[in-house]
């Protein structure tokens, strides 16, 4: 067994199983070191990713596990989401009084969607989505004296575990159909199966992924999740588990035969990005509307699974589009967590002139997400519409651009409220930590869109072809 | 040259929004130095302009993302050149012009500057991806403006003037990559594209991606009927937030419209040539009665703004138009609408100015609260009356020239277009004696009895602007050899 090609991911599995060890020894008022560790597992994770970086896309460990360079970007933007949330977590949770286990549930849940990224084989598929899971649940609900972040945690579980059952249920009628798990097989042998059961199938896994994306209809638990769950927590998890989903489905779809769920993929796009708009508009709470935001932002990067196959770009497109949205997103929610989780959109007034930094990475966020060029977000949809005009989806490119101009409004509802109102008291900041990842955070979302050109070689390698 | 321009003022902007410890006089230098540079090294571009030369010149060119065939390119043609170089004019005038900051000095001219680099950039871009990457990010440094320095419901005018702009710019988007996937190697290089004129002869995909610009391009002109952004925008702005609005932003879809569909898909603009002659005309007309109908004066001024970007959109359609054996009049109509272009942002820039004066010094629009002034304070009504002369094309003056052009264009191309046009002459003529009849004769009402007369930079600004109208009106040689030139080589006749 190849044991190598899975450093970044055993490196994550021993770092966690050290710190529910340590978390189990050291005393309460050492906890903090623990996210210390945490930082160098995921730093060491990182380092293996790059070192293993695949020069032509190739299969592991008989064929379950993907090598490619998607799948590498993914942990990229995986384990640096989650290195920023962790950066983030000890200023916020220095008044927990015990949180070392936080930090391992943290690597397990990203070591889960590294899974889901890397996946060839539905079986892992189903591993890495309900390892990803369970780790999310607890972490959710950690405060478990905050009645908000319990009913959040309810939410995300019932939600989850219908959606998970619906995933095992599609996967073993994939299973049922062809005989086996392993992509190369499902993509050989779907094209003579049943079509009816098939499309159950394929519907049954497209719905248990769009929990993991907070995309139509399993998409209820996000708001809830970004307002009440630890602000570092809700970073993570509106990044980290999306980008492992996006590329799992934009993989899964990719073996269907013809032109079966690519239809379904599209909908679910227009309908997720219009809903999240939409129910975002009338939000008077920042952390609920960048929740309704990010599943919004999710319906966008649908545009690009839609297209696999029928626009050359697509792969790309996608990923581009996944790390803009995470760059953006783990900045806006670092500025939350710097600003201690403050929610009401009326605690925001003044910001510009109380808080500048705050004010100026959370403008910039938010301008990114909207796609303003020239930062990072405006390349990521660029790609995502050129994808789907050149798969002759145009009508899904006006939905799109029609849904930008609604995000546009309330992006700039909070943009306007921090900068042309007065400060109304002191703002209270938590600390070094969370404005140091903060400012990452700024400085990632300009410096990547210079460098684009990086970001778009890194993921311009094609996915990893299935024989078919 | 072309990129001191552009990042003088980006380089300026940057140290007065990190540091907070300079006071408002010394932002207001620094802010000066920078603009300045800038119009210096447009300036020098202009002398060493050769009009007998290729069609892009002083062209600078770095890689930003070669594998989408996007670059940091920047090169001008005698119409950029004529329009960046008006452009930096009235954004040196803006920055120099008082104005009551409100104890935010620094963030204001930072602002300003901000703007002032992005705007150069639209017209100097030979990049399409740039030309949108700057087109959108003055729609950022404006909101601020007007958001934060505004008056009446400055957000509310900002927010409308944002959203309305970016729907505009979000069609423009689709159109440039509906152009873009036409090509055969993709890249953004204007000038490789519109040597291929990728869209020819491609029937109702080229009619699609010419709309796309065409209402993102018109929006921003803006062009009857998407123009219901524009008043509230403007009477809201500061004043000089308002005059950078008039005459600059609005020349970036008149400029977009002769940089992209005319120059990149001329067979097809061809084809719509006249309904978008006749949507002119209808904004020539409408834009004059309206503002005739306005008893504020700023939304007057307004209005004429879409009265005058109608003119030039009419030139840039007759332009278009390859009716056979009309060369020159397609050459005269387009050097007519970029000649409008300059004119209308140096008349109405001043225009917007003045009214920003008349702001500070009364806090009022309502053309019934004013009136006699003309004995109270003779200088501002000699520099407004000659404004208001030029905005209506009077001979010997720069509005003139332009309109001349521009008419004489379309009466050989569309001869019933132009004779009804006229009458849109015969209306703002109507509305400007109108207005300067109401603020500078008659009776003094009692509360402007202590009515200060314009101050020595106020004069030197609006003296300097108007020396510009009066040179382009009686010898216009100068711009005119400039412009020609490009003109020619994009609508032909020579």
């Amino acid at each position: 067994m190849p044991v190598a090609d899975l450093t970044p991911e055993l490196a994550l599995l021993i770092g966690a199983v050290m710190i529910v060890l340590g978390a189990a020894f050291l005393p309460h008022a050492r906890q903090g070191w623990l996210a210390g560790a945490a930082l160098v597992t995921l730093t060491i994770a990182l380092g293996a990713v790059v070192v293993q970086w695949p020069a032509a896309p190739s299969l592991t460990f008989s064929g379950v596990w993907i090598l490619d360079a998607p799948a590498s970007l993914a942990k990229l933007v995986i384990l640096g989401s989650g290195a920023l949330a962790v950066a983030m977590s000890p200023d916020w949770m220095r008044s927990d009084p015990r949180h070392g286990e936080y930090y391992a549930l943290c690597l397990f849940a990203l070591l889960g969607a590294v899974v889901m990224a890397a996946a060839g084989d539905s079986m892992e598929l189903l591993l890495g989505v309900l390892l990803s899971s369970a780790a999310s649940y607890p972490l959710v609900a950690y405060h478990r004296g905050f009645a908000p972040a319990l009913e959040a945690g309810m939410k995300y579980f019932l939600i989850g575990a219908l959606a998970n059952a619906l995933l095992c249920v599609g996967v073993v009628m994939l299973f049922g159909l062809v005989g086996d798990t392993d992509y190369r097989v499902l993509a050989a042998f779907l094209a003579q199966s049943d079509r009816l059961v098939l499309s159950v199938a394929v519907g049954c896994v497209i719905l248990g992924l769009a929990f993991k994306l907070a995309a139509f209809p399993a998409h209820a638990w996000m708001p809830d999740v970004a307002q009440a769950a630890p602000a570092p927590v809700a970073a993570m998890l509106s990044v980290a588990p999306k980008v492992g989903a996006a590329l799992a489905l934009a993989r899964l779809v990719a073996l269907l035969p013809g032109e079966q769920g690519l239809w379904l993929v599209a909908l679910v796009s227009a309908v997720t990005m219009t809903l999240g708009n939409l129910a975002a508009l009338r939000q008077v709470d920042v952390r609920r509307l960048l929740g309704w935001s990010s599943v919004s932002q999710s319906g966008y990067a649908l545009m690009a699974v839609a297209v696999i196959g029928r626009a050359e770009g697509a792969v790309s497109a996608l990923l581009v589009f996944l790390v803009a949205y995470a760059l953006a997103n783990l900045a806006a929610f670092a500025v939350v967590t710097h600003l201690r989780g403050r929610t009401d959109l009326a605690d925001y007034r003044g910001l510009a002139r109380a808080q500048p930094l705050a004010a100026v990475v959370l403008i910039v966020a938010m301008l990114s997400l909207v796609g303003i060029p020239p930062l990072v977000g405006f390349f990521g949809k660029f790609l995502l519409f050129e994808a789907t005009l050149a798969a002759d989806h145009a009508w899904l490119a006006i939905v799109a651009a029609l849904n930008t101009l609604v995000s546009l409004y309330y992006y700039l509802r909070v943009a306007a409220v921090m900068v042309f109102t007065r400060p109304t008291g002191p703002v209270a900041v938590l600390g070094g930590h969370s404005r140091l990842a903060m400012l990452a955070g700024g400085v990632g979302i300009v410096a990547s869109a210079l460098l684009m050109e990086l970001l778009l070689g890194a993921s311009g390698v094609v996915m990893l072809p299935l024989p078919s | 040259m072309l990129t001191v321009a552009l990042f003088a003022p980006l380089l300026g902007a940057l140290p007065l929004a990190l540091n907070s410890r300079w006071s408002a006089a010394q932002a207001r230098w620094i802010a000066v130095v920078a603009s300045g540079a800038s119009l210096l090294a447009l300036a020098l571009a202009w002398l060493t302009f050769d009009p007998a030369g290729p069609l892009f010149q002083h062209v600078d060119e770095v890689q930003w993302v070669p594998s989408l065939g996007m670059a940091y390119r920047v090169g001008v043609d005698g119409i950029a050149l004529a329009v960046a170089t008006m452009s930096a004019v009235l954004f040196v005038a803006a920055v120099v012009y008082p104005f009551d900051t409100r104890g935010e000095a620094r963030q204001y001219y930072a602002w300003l500057l901000f703007l002032h680099g992005v705007s150069l950039g639209v017209f100097l871009a030979l990049d399409l991806l740039m030309f949108y990457v700057c087109f959108d990010l003055t729609l950022v440094g404006m909101y601020f403006l007007i958001g934060r320095w505004g008056h009446g419901d400055p957000q509310l005018a900002a927010f409308k003037f944002f959203l309305y702009t970016f729907a505009g710019s979000l069609a423009l988007l689709l159109g440039i990559i509906g152009l873009y996937l036409a090509l055969e190697t993709p890249t953004f290089d204007m000038r490789a594209i519109i040597e291929q004129q990728p869209l020819a002869g491609r029937g109702t995909y080229a009619s699609l991606v010419f709309l796309a610009m065409m209402v993102g391009l018109a929006v921003k002109t803006p062009l009857v009927p998407v123009h219901t952004w524009l008043p509230q925008a403007h009477v809201d702005a500061p004043g000089p937030a308002s005059a950078i609005l008039a005459g600059v932003l609005l020349k970036m879809g008149t400029y977009g419209m002769i940089r992209l569909p005319l120059a990149m898909l001329g067979e097809t603009f061809s084809r719509f040539a006249l309904p978008v002659a006749v949507l002119a005309l209808v904004a020539i007309l409408y834009g004059a009665l309206v503002a005739l109908g306005q008893t504020n004066l700023k939304r007057r001024i307004a209005y004429t703004s879409i009265n005058h970007m109608g003119y030039t959109v009419l030139g840039i359609a007759v332009a278009a138009s390859l009716i056979g054996g009309h060369d020159e009049a397609r050459r005269l109509a387009l050097t007519g609408a970029t000649v409008e272009m300059v004119a209308h942002g140096l008349i109405t820039g001043s225009l917007f100015l003045i009214s920003g004066s008349l702001w500070q010094r009364s806090g009022d629009y309502a053309m019934a609260r004013y009136g006699g002034l003309a004995r109270r304070a003779p200088q501002l009504t000699a520099l407004t009356v000659l404004a208001a002369f030029a905005s209506l094309g009077m001979p010997g003056l720069a509005g003139f020239v332009a309109e001349f052009q521009v008419f004489t264009g379309t009466f050989a191309v569309y001869p019933w277009l132009a004779v009804l046009g006229v009458l849109g002459i015969v209306i703002t003529a109507a509305l400007f004696l109108d207005l300067l009849w109401r603020l500078f004769f008659g009776r003094l009402p009692e509360h402007l009895a202590h009515f200060p007369d314009l101050n020595r930079i106020e004069i030197g600004v609006l003296g300097v602007l108007a020396l510009g109208v009066v040179a382009i009106g009686v010898a216009p040689h100068f711009l005119l050899e400039v412009v020609e030139a490009s003109a020619s080589l994009l609508a032909g006749g020579r």
